[in-house]
């Protein structure tokens, strides 16, 4: 009697023991699987707000490129055409957009087209000079009023004031539609612009540029210090209070927060240094000094991974020891260095505090050419767009997430390759 | 004029390798013995003495020049009498003048005098760049032509000047460190000379508006960072709070349950979780949870801040998740094997292994990780930037607005950069106590892990 109750209680102590097993065992399941799906709803959310900058809308316009308005004659030189009175014509073409306009609606109108729509014009005549005196059908670039709305990213059901279009205007661009005058087409600006006020015509080329240059400046100041110092600590120096000070400051250094990097920056390279504010050199070096750690660990383990025979066989054939480093060691370390280097370059790519603290947020609205010229980068150009009022910047930056993160897949995607290329194991 | 200069540089150095090859070559034969080292080491040799010199050159002007010549335009600047002046926007209007950028009409006669004056130092000292890269490339190289001689040994000096330029590389660390600690103290210095240290320490009011014009008296600031501290502690806990148990959990799971396979798919996205950059973190909590969490209040009737602590607070925990999973993977994984046999042996299933064993073992370890993660989250800019407050607010309530220090210091410094008020100088003030903080909580962890893994070794 009592031992089947013994084996009763056993039992449903294993079974309670194994459903414990189990439900811990689940715990983890979800934890894992919680985790993922916030990776998965992320990268949606990205491409499900960004997508839609990829497009643009675009009017059609009848311009009249009348040569009494333009203040031109067909036979012209190319420099009076530049000055072209090209702002009458597009004030014609607005004016007779919809047939019988009134001074009050030819204003909102106007609202409906690009800033952008006089160099259009413009750069569509001067492309085309035969048009002149002649009525031309010209696709234009619209607000990014009526882009957001058309994409259905601003609602039209809120009240009136609450809109940027009043209701006028949302049955000018009804009518549009209706007519066939207004349809979406790829966006170039978004990939040959710089920043600009107007969201229809911003665009990542200039910040996308202003990234490449500071990562270029990365890669020629933390490549060459990186194996310098990884080589010195792992092969020459001596095991004494100096070196240990630099191992202790390389490994705290790569977890000081990196806006404290950007205060250095503030405070020594550009109130001490004087070096130009806002450029990728500051922003380059700053970001230097912030991924050297992870570079140097990088380098550090690769150069351990070669085994010590190929070095010591250098010496033993005669090479002094800077010889048997510099043409043994460091060529067989070089793909492993390679590899880090290019992580520390993701790294350096996405940071985006430290650039702020040099000034980096500045509005810049041309394209850079030189390391020592005011631009924007990547990360940063996505936090001025975020924190952007106007509706029609949010797509830009999500689209621009969706740039930046591509960039940072290649860029491991390299890592990977050279890893599995050229790595041996020995 | 920096490219042109990198050519000239380039040039330099490639014609004096050349030179220092062909000469020793030619002094050995003259001299008709052999020499000491192969005549590469001559050519490095001289090749160096080229090099060093006009790199210093170079960058000497690069970091100086500009200053100089504005602190010359300034100093002869005709100030006209009763006219005020301020000197940032006087040296950017010459310097627009000066390249062009802006039309010189419309502008007084001596801001177009002083932009005149700019120009001519700019080429004076462009020119004596170049000849004085040229000069000390040829003093360089006749230095050390002197020394070509058959039984100099070049190969030991050239060995010497590699070790000392390697000891330059890994110090640059060190001198990182250094440019760290000194500019956050004397910026914070200058701050406290202004500011109390107690009252920036313990004061409840942050309010660090300073007086625009001279004889203002509406706006005194007062600096008591205490709200911002405690906001900072409030989006951590929040934040620790989504990460502890779910990077704890992932990392059990990952060590001891899964199979190669799910290792092999899921640590490669976790690895992505963690590469992905902050700012993209900040665009999701802003457009995503910041919402939700809104939403989500108002349903049970709290009316929650757009800016509330707990969407900023969660984001920034998802983004630590692989941090603490991959750090507390690590420290399961080094947890010796005959412990898990050990309790395996005895009868005991897997979770009470996990629970009652591993775990206690790996205590140390985990608690590392989390004081590393920890340190993480204070130091996290641009989730906070985008997604928390800018005003202080004293409150542990999460669904309201809070600030952090990091979005001070952004907050403090985006603008015009006037160093001259403590509002500017309190970023410096805040970073100052960032960078103790998390260095603190850094060396705490490292110490913690490191004796964890000799425990075990």
């Amino acid at each position: 009697m009592n031992n089947s109750i013994a084996k009763e209680k056993i039992v449903s102590l294993r079974k309670k023991r194994s459903l414990e097993d189990m439900r811990f065992k689940y715990y983890g399941f979800t934890a894992m699987c919680l985790s993922l799906a916030v990776l998965v709803f992320l990268l949606y959310t990205i491409f499900s707000k960004g997508y839609t900058a990829f497009q643009k809308t675009i009017v059609l316009l009848e311009v009249d490129y009348n040569q009494e308005v333009l203040k031109l004659t067909p036979d012209s030189s190319d420099e009076d055409m530049e000055k072209g009175k090209f702002f009458r014509v597009k004030k014609q073409a607005i004016e007779n957009f919809f047939p019988d306009l009134s001074k009050s609606d030819i204003k909102l109108v106007k609202k409906l087209f690009s800033i952008n729509v006089d160099k259009e014009i413009k750069d569509y005549f001067l492309d085309n000079p035969e048009v002149i005196n002649t009525k031309q059908q010209i696709w234009v670039t619209a607000h990014s009023d009526v882009d957001q709305l058309l994409k259905g990213n601003s609602r039209r059901d809120v009240p009136e004031d609450r809109r940027k279009l009043n209701d006028i205007q949302l049955s000018y661009v009804d009518q549009l539609v209706e007519e066939n005058r207004v349809k979406q087409v790829f966006n170039n600006f978004f990939f040959t612009k710089a920043d600009s006020r107007h969201p229809e015509i911003a665009g990542v080329a200039g910040s996308f540029m202003g990234s490449l240059f500071t990562l270029f400046t990365v890669f020629i100041l933390s490549f060459p210090i990186a194996i310098g110092a990884s080589v010195y600590l792992e092969e020459f120096a001596p095991k004494n209070r100096i070196t240990e000070l630099i191992e202790v400051n390389i490994s705290n250094l790569a977890a000081v927060p990196s806006i404290v990097f950007g205060l250095l920056g503030l405070g020594v390279l550009l109130n001490v240094f004087g070096l130009p504010r806002s450029t990728p050199l500051v922003g380059g070096s700053v970001l230097a000094l912030m991924t050297l750690p992870t570079i140097i660990i990088a380098c550090r383990a690769s150069l351990k991974a070669v085994p010590p025979s190929i070095k010591e066989g250098a010496l033993a054939v005669g090479a002094t020891k800077t010889q048997a480093v510099f043409h043994h060691v460091v060529p067989l370390a070089l793909p492993g260095t390679l590899t880090g280097t290019i992580i520390g370059l993701a790294q350096a790519l996405g940071e985006t505090a430290p650039l702020i603290m040099i000034g980096m947020i500045a509005f810049i609205p041309n394209i850079p050419t030189g390391l020592t010229e005011p631009s924007a980068a990547l990360p940063v150009q996505i936090y001025l767009w975020v924190e952007s009022a106007e509706r029609g910047f949010q797509e830009k930056s999500a689209a621009a997430i969706m740039v930046i993160l591509i960039f940072l897949f290649m860029m491991n995607a390299i890592a990977v390759f050279l890893r599995n290329r050229f790595e041996r194991k020995w | 004029m920096f490219f042109w200069s990198l050519v000239l540089i380039a040039v330099g150095i490639f014609s004096s390798f050349i030179y220092g090859r062909s000469r020793i070559k030619l002094n050995s034969k003259k001299q008709g013995t052999k020499s000491k080292s192969l005549p590469n080491y001559y050519a490095q040799y001289v090749l160096m003495w080229c090099l060093f010199p006009a790199l210093i050159v170079y960058f000497s002007w690069a970091i100086f020049q500009e200053q100089i010549i504005q602190n010359i335009v300034i100093s002869n600047f005709e100030y006209i009498e009763g006219a005020v002046y301020n000197e940032g926007l006087l040296l950017a209007e010459i310097r627009n003048v000066a390249n062009n950028l802006s039309f010189a009409d419309g502008k007084s006669i001596e801001i177009i005098n002083a932009a005149a004056h700019y120009s001519s130092l700019r080429q004076i000292s462009q020119i004596s760049f170049y000849t004085s890269i040229i000069i000390i490339m040829l003093l360089g190289a006749l230095y050390a032509s002197q020394k070509l001689k058959p039984e100099f040994h070049a190969q030991h000096t050239i060995e010497k000047y590699i070790q000392y330029i390697l000891i330059f590389c890994s110090s640059v660390a060190i001198f990182t460190t250094i440019g760290i600690v000194f500019s956050l103290i004397f910026e914070s210095l200058r701050f406290f000379a202004e500011v109390s240290i107690f009252e920036f320490l313990f004061s409840t009011e942050w309010y660090p508006f300073i007086p625009i014009r001279e004889g203002q008296t509406a706006a005194e600031g007062s600096f008591g960072a205490v709200p911002i501290f405690a906001g900072t502690f409030l989006v951590m806990v929040v934040a620790m709070c989504v990460a502890a148990p779910l990077g704890l959990l992932t990392a059990i799971y990952l060590a001891e349950y899964a199979s190669q396979r799910v290792r092999k798919i899921v640590k490669p996205l976790l690895e992505i979780l963690a590469g992905i950059p902050t700012i993209v973190y900040g665009f999701f909590a802003f457009v995503s949870v910041a919402p939700f969490v809104k939403a989500f209040g108002q349903s049970i009737g709290i009316d929650a801040s757009p800016t509330s602590a707990l969407a900023a607070g969660m984001v920034m925990g998802v983004m630590i998740i692989p941090f603490i999973s991959s750090l507390s993977d690590d420290v399961i994984n080094s947890v010796p094997q005959s412990l898990r046999e050990a309790s395996l042996g005895i009868g005991a299933n897997k979770a009470e292994t996990i629970k009652k064993v591993i775990l206690p073992a790996a205590l140390p370890g985990i608690v590392g990780a989390f004081l590393l993660a920890i340190s993480r989250a204070i130091g996290e800019t641009m989730i906070v930037v985008v997604a928390a407050g800018t005003a202080p607010n004293l409150t542990g309530n999460p669904f309201e607005n809070v600030t952090t220090v990091t979005v001070q210091i952004v907050v403090a410094l985006i603008g015009d950069q006037e160093f001259d008020n403590p509002r500017t100088l309190s970023a410096f003030a805040l970073g100052l106590v960032l960078f103790v903080i998390t260095l603190f909580l850094n060396i705490i962890a490292l110490q913690i892990v490191k004796r964890y893994r000799e425990r075990y070794e």
